[in-house]
């Protein structure tokens, strides 16, 4: 049993960390989302700099890492509630990249997400799809050595800072079928490529986007034309473990600034940590925290193992973690009385964040039916 | 042992299905995405109820009201809930009314009863203050008698709606070498466009601004606007706040609010199938119902043995507990039923006018705020911490 890490990833830990307490204070992050463009391409091009955006690439794709780098990055990202846009370019349309790009696009395309001067977004959700990746209206008709595009692809976070996006069509089969999907890269300025661009109520941003007769040449398939689900899936199982780890960053913030007001707060001429009640709520919730550090480090651990080995452990992952999310999101609510409602303290904003995670990437009913798929007989 | 509603009961609520029908300004409700309402939306079915006599149901008929048995006000409730409507506010209705009519003075159930009845004055509540909260009794506002006035200091906080109030009923610190902290408070009624009144609104984590800080300085308020005896206000207060309890519950929104959660779940798709017909989430929603159910047969109950002479008591704090927790529930399963269009911020897309919904499907744009908002009903009215106490030390007696 080990669970230390190694001095380089410690030395990621170390930069991400510093950067996320010097530059991500609350008052900070509130004035950024609230700004007109939501993100800080500033600190994105710091952040390339530190070579986090490279963390969880290998070697022979000119980064250092895996999976465990871009999990103690999320920690910290959870801890500051950070915007920027490291699942959708890094984990995803990264990953998707290393998994299935060839050396070319490898080559064009990861070099540009770890130098920071492309921005992905992963636009594989859609309106009626709920949490099914296969199930797409999108479709992706081959002409010539081309494919045409036409679909809308729902709340992909990050698209309105994104100068590309990795999109998922059907190029063959009917509309839920394992087999005819594939994976494209597609530059956000192509022709035919319209956005509507808003808030989420965690204070990141996100595009209904829509592909009309976007035309996109062979190379802009990832991997082979049709065989691109269990590539996705792939992808979607690192994109959950990561905010996993993220939910983990952001349940230790809450939970810490719960005991902290429990010691401050008086209520009944006493600190309102002294009551027995709230004593027990606080213990569960610091439960719920260690568990959920436990299931984060064992999906991780499992990303690279065989597909239902992974699938299993990361549905565990976000099963667990996002009824703790819950437990702890809402006793922190709770806890802190009218001014956990309140917009000016951060605890809502910890609330709303892991409100929403619980149903990114699957919702926890989800992930349930998935783990009873892989473990029933 | 009977279940079953009367044939007059049921007259009745043919009549009050009928009035609501033929009555409700169809227009409230429906309005472009950020369908905040206007204060004349809040108060628009008041004044239809006010000229038709059932503004006030549970007053004494001498004051106003109907009459009706407290299953007749339950069928009110629930008809009301059935179409969704815009009630009257309770500051004025349920809280500060019920006081002026049993404690105060003729001068002032002349001045005030009416103008609550009609719904032409609004009302708001000036109680919590930002070191008490659920400590309610340790409330620092002073109010300093000046020859024939009042003159009020102080800061309170959670006042909700405010910010378009007419007037306001406060409690206040007159003797602050009283005893105990209980002792020593007066309840006072204030003129809210009374010089050094400041009201400044409170942006909540769902966006919304219902509830605002009240800053009070050097508000000279006459006299004659005491509430009973002075210094004996935390009797007034705790009268109040049991009339708060009763109505808590909400079982009548709820059941309108499962019906809606249905209809979600039978528009969102799951494996090709509606969400609704999935056997997890279907459990989900029956557990839901039949914890609703045991909450509706338990205020009943209670409504019978109000309906026998005996006052709302200590089980006012298990309805407000299970009914807050079943409320909460509910809007948890309405934010995983709209699934990704739970995320988007509805409140910063442009308000076009119309009433389409610039993007995923309509019923998904009060989900996460209602989700976050919704967390305060197990805080607010005492939290469901402090009904637990009062459960524990009034009916289990420990």
């Amino acid at each position: 049993m080990d669970f230390d890490f190694t001095d380089e990833q410690n030395m990621v830990r170390d930069g991400i960390s510093r950067l996320i307490r010097e530059e991500y204070d609350f008052d900070t992050r509130r004035s950024v989302v609230a700004s007109e463009s939501g993100w800080r391409p500033e600190l994105w091009a710091q952040l390339a700099e530190l070579g986090m955006l490279a963390a969880p690439f290998s070697e022979e794709d000119g980064g250092f890492g895996g999976a465990t780098e871009a999990m103690i990055i999320m920690e910290e990202f959870g801890k500051g509630l950070a915007v920027e846009p490291f699942v959708p370019s890094v984990v995803c349309a990264g990953g998707a990249l290393k998994h299935g790009g060839n050396s070319a696009q490898r080559e064009e395309y990861i070099g540009g997400i770890i130098s920071g001067e492309m921005v992905f977004a992963f636009a594989y959700a859609e309106p009626r799809g709920r949490y099914d990746l296969a199930n797409l209206e999108t479709t992706a008709k081959a002409d010539g050595g081309d494919y045409v595009i036409n679909g809308h692809k729902a709340v992909v976070i990050g698209a309105p800072w994104a100068t590309h996006l990795v999109v998922t069509a059907r190029t063959s089969g009917g509309q839920s079928d394992k087999d005819g999907v594939s994976v494209f890269i597609v530059d956000k300025a192509a022709q035919g490529v319209s956005t509507r661009d808003y808030a989420t109520v965690d204070g990141r941003r996100a595009s209904e986007v829509y592909f009309e007769n976007v035309k996109v040449s062979g190379d802009a398939l990832i991997g082979d034309a049709g065989n691109g689900l269990p590539l996705i899936e792939k992808v979607v199982d690192e994109a959950t473990a990561a905010v996993c780890a993220e939910a983990v960053g952001a349940m230790k913030v809450t939970h810490e600034t719960t005991v902290d007001y429990s010691r401050q707060r008086k209520q009944f001429g006493t600190p309102i940590g002294s009551f027995q009640v709230l004593q027990h709520r606080m213990a569960d919730m610091l439960m719920e925290y260690e568990q959920s550090v436990s299931m984060c480090y064992l999906a991780t651990i499992k990303l690279d193992e065989d597909d239902a080995t992974r699938k299993k452990n990361v549905s565990a992952a976000k099963v667990r973690i996002g009824q703790a999310a819950r437990f702890i999101g809402q006793s922190a609510i709770q806890t802190h009385g009218g001014m956990g409602m309140t917009d000016e303290l951060a605890v809502g904003s910890y609330f709303k964040r892991l409100s929403i995670i619980e149903g990114e990437f699957g919702s926890v009913d989800h992930h349930m039916r998935r783990h009873i798929a892989l473990t029933a007989g | 042992m009977n279940l079953e509603f009367t044939e007059e009961e049921k007259a009745f609520r043919a009549e009050v299905r009928d009035f609501i029908d033929n009555n409700y300004p169809k227009d409230i409700g429906t309005r472009g995405v950020q369908d905040e309402l206007s204060p004349e939306d809040m108060l628009a079915w008041h004044k239809i109820l006010g000229k038709k006599g059932w503004s006030v149901p549970a007053w004494p008929t001498e004051y106003g009201g109907t009459g009706w048995t407290p299953t007749q006000r339950y069928i009110w409730g629930e008809e009301n809930a059935r179409k969704n409507t815009v009630m009257p506010l309770p500051f004025g209705v349920s809280m500060v009314g019920p006081v002026i009519y049993t404690f105060g003075n003729e001068e002032q159930k002349a001045e005030h009863l009416p103008g609550i009845r009609s719904g032409d004055v609004w009302w708001c509540q000036g109680y919590s203050e930002p070191g008490a909260g659920s400590d309610l009794a340790s409330l620092k506002t002073t109010a300093v008698r000046d020859g024939d006035d009042y003159i009020i200091n102080g800061q309170k906080t959670w006042t909700t709606l405010a910010q378009h109030a007419d007037w306001g009923f406060f409690l206040c610190r007159t003797d602050p070498d009283a005893p105990k902290p209980q002792m020593g408070i007066s309840f006072i009624l204030v003129d809210m466009n009374t010089p050094g009144i400041e009201v400044r609104p409170i942006k909540l984590i769902d966006g919304g601004y219902e509830v605002n800080e009240v800053w009070l300085t050097d508000v000279r308020v006459p006299a004659t606007n005491l509430i009973g005896e002075e210094n004996k206000g935390w009797t007034y207060a705790k009268f109040l706040l049991a009339h708060e309890r009763s109505g808590i519950a909400g079982v009548a929104r709820s059941k309108r609010g499962v019906e809606q959660l249905k209809e979600i779940a039978a528009s969102e798709m799951l494996d090709g199938k509606p969400l609704l017909e999935d056997m997890g989430f279907a459990q989900k929603i029956s557990q839901l119902e039949i914890d609703l159910s045991a909450l509706e047969i338990t205020e009943l109950r209670t409504l019978a043995g109000e309906q026998a002479g005996k006052g709302p008591g200590p089980e006012s704090s298990l309805l407000k507990v299970k009914g807050t927790e079943i409320q909460q529930r509910l809007t948890e399963l309405t934010l995983e039923a709209v699934g990704h269009y739970g995320a988007p911020d509805f409140r910063s897309f442009p308000d076009d006018g119309s009433n389409d919904f610039p993007i995923g499907p309509d019923y998904a744009h009060h989900a996460a705020p209602t989700y976050f908002n919704m967390r305060k009903t197990s805080i607010y009215g005492g939290s469901n911490e402090i009904q637990r106490n009062i459960i524990t030390k009034m009916i289990l007696g420990l």
